[in-house]
């Protein structure tokens, strides 16, 4: 059984395209990673799977279940963050964990408590004057209370600055840990490489690759800057570089393959500069898919 | 599901709060002028036989019950009242579900372990509670008043309270035109300016009904559904026209629960 499984899932809106025929095999105690450039569809994917919108056509099934006919059981045991976190305004922080702590049937009290202590949220405040960041631990605390048994993250990351994302990474590597399956979209790739196992690479709402992250890490192009004097093309005659473009005097391309043959050709130029950089995913989609 | 209603209720407790008081408060202020109008009640029908006839039909008023009566007095006040009952129940109508999408917290709501159909039914519930609450209320303040205030003519309770009762239905008719609206449109900015154009916009068809005496354009409002002048006079509900809303009430929430439990919520 497939944690989640979605067979040529499909979403119109109206006539405008969200996705199409998304097939997604997500295994039990996996990490899955969904990248793809803003707009190619991970949202209107995970939207679909938690119910707030309908697909036009194709089914998806959560544990094993039909997510439209059983979505509310089903979600009992799915923790959601969206990117964009939004609650009632009015409410106080321990209020709006209470209320959610109702939807579920188990005891959440104590997860929650450590949840709040780890994110160093203040429950006394109410939402509306808390910051965006703080929002956004408020989200995490309400998604993951429950312990799911399915953590489904929308580009969770955003607002989150560096010492906090540390700490969400560690709380949901320690719930995979647990057993937690993790379903998690993102537009960096960075993050994805940190923790999952597995991608999927959606593209204009189309799955185009579904790859292990150690393949991808292989595979994986980097993006190069030359500056110096009286560069020539035919100076760079070294295998998995490509793409090369040579404009008064820097060269810009990719590099694939064993890094310290880069670095050996290079240390026999005469160099102002050079920058060996991870290619942005919309670079690897250009490189990696055309 | 309670979880939920109980928040809906806290959040409408100042809202109910609000309507009760300023509807009582309105319902005495009016009553306390009754004093003088039915003091001397041949004056008062010359003074009223000066006013063109069109505008006394606008306001409801009826040769069978004459303002100096307590009944005639409270056909003309009543109008108000309604409208502040088209207000509140438009309001609700229009707001509840809206709201969730307007400030973005259907994701938070709808991600949970609960049905579309709970959710719709927990925020209904709780409205009409509300507005049940508020008419008890109101409809205290008005016995209390005409009690008080009813400087002795005589007065029959039974279409009062048949009256009072049509109100309810009255609220829910708008309660669910509201509700329909708002599961079809997209989006709903500002609920205030709906509920005021709905409840004001039906008040006016049904002023400019009487003015013109044509039936037509009465099916299409509630005011005329449930029009006081009648209900007083006749003690009943005006049998076949009160059956258009009691339709729209059907129609209406039966289209809400089909569109709403298929909905898209959309994000920013």
């Amino acid at each position: 059984m497939f944690i989640i499984e979605t067979n040529q899932l499909t979403k119109f809106y109206g006539k405008a395209k969200g996705i199409e025929n998304v097939s997604l095999q997500v295994q039990e105690g996996e990490i899955f990673g969904f990248i793809g450039p803003n707009g190619a569809g991970k949202s209107t994917t995970i939207r679909t799977l938690m119910g707030l919108i309908f697909p036009t056509s194709g089914e998806a099934k959560i544990f094993g279940k039909d997510i439209i006919s059983n979505g509310p059981q089903l979600r009992q045991e799915i923790g959601y963050l969206p990117s964009e976190v939004f609650y009632y305004d009015k409410m106080k922080v321990k209020d709006l964990l209470h209320y959610t702590a109702g939807f579920y049937k188990k005891d959440t009290k104590k997860r929650m408590n450590e949840l709040v202590e780890i994110m160093e949220l203040d429950t006394s405040r109410r939402i509306e004057d808390l910051s965006y960041g703080n929002k956004k631990k408020v989200g995490i605390v309400q998604g993951l209370l429950h312990s799911p048994k399915l953590i489904v993250l929308d580009e969770p990351t955003s607002g989150l600055d560096p010492l906090m994302q540390q700490k969400f990474f560690d709380i949901i590597k320690e719930e995979h840990r647990n057993g937690a399956t993790v379903f998690f979209s993102s537009h960096i790739l960075s993050e994805v490489q940190e923790l999952c196992n597995r991608v999927a690479i959606i593209k204009d709402g189309s799955i185009i690759k579904t790859e292990d992250i150690k393949t991808l890490r292989e595979d994986n192009y980097k993006k190069i800057f030359i500056k110096g004097k009286d560069l020539k093309l035919d100076q760079f005659n070294l295998q998995g570089l490509t793409r090369l473009i040579l404009e008064n005097n820097e060269l810009r391309g990719f590099y694939k393959g064993d890094i310290n043959q880069l670095t050996q050709l290079i240390s026999q130029l005469n160099l102002k500069d050079v920058i060996i950089e991870q290619p942005t995913l919309e670079e690897i989609f250009m490189h990696y898919y055309k | 599901m309670f979880n939920i209603f109980k928040y809906e209720f806290k959040g409408q407790l100042k809202s109910m709060s609000l309507w009760s008081i300023s509807n009582v408060l309105l319902i005495v202020m009016f009553f306390a002028l009754y004093p003088n109008f039915g003091e001397d009640a041949a004056l008062m029908e010359k003074i009223m036989e000066n006013y063109p006839e069109e505008m006394l039909k606008a306001f409801g008023m009826s040769t069978a019950l004459p303002l100096s009566s307590v009944l005639g007095y409270l056909v003309f006040c009543f109008a108000f009242l309604q409208l502040m009952f088209a207000i509140q129940a438009s309001q609700y109508g229009f707001g509840i579900l809206s709201v969730e999408e307007r400030e973005f917290t259907a994701d938070y709501l709808m991600s949970k372990p609960v049905s579309r159909g709970k959710i719709l039914f927990a925020k209904v519930s709780s409205a009409i509670i509300s507005l049940f609450i508020t008419l008890v209320i109101s409809s205290i303040g008005l016995i209390v008043s005409i009690k008080v205030f009813n400087n002795g003519n005589p007065y029959e309770m039974k279409p009062i309270l048949i009256l009072l009762s049509s109100a309810f239905f009255f609220e829910l008719t708008f309660l669910t035109i509201g509700l329909t609206v708002s599961v079809i449109l997209r989006r709903i900015r500002n609920v205030l300016s709906f509920s005021l154009g709905l409840a004001f916009g039906t008040y006016i068809m049904n002023a400019v009904r009487a003015i013109l005496d044509g039936k037509l354009l009465g099916y299409l409002t509630p005011f005329y559904h449930f029009d006081p002048a009648y209900i007083l006079v006749h003690s009943a509900y005006d049998g076949k026209v009160v059956l258009i809303s009691f339709g729209m009430i059907i129609i209406g929430s039966i289209t809400t629960v089909l569109l709403y439990l298929k909905r898209d919520i959309y994000a920013l």
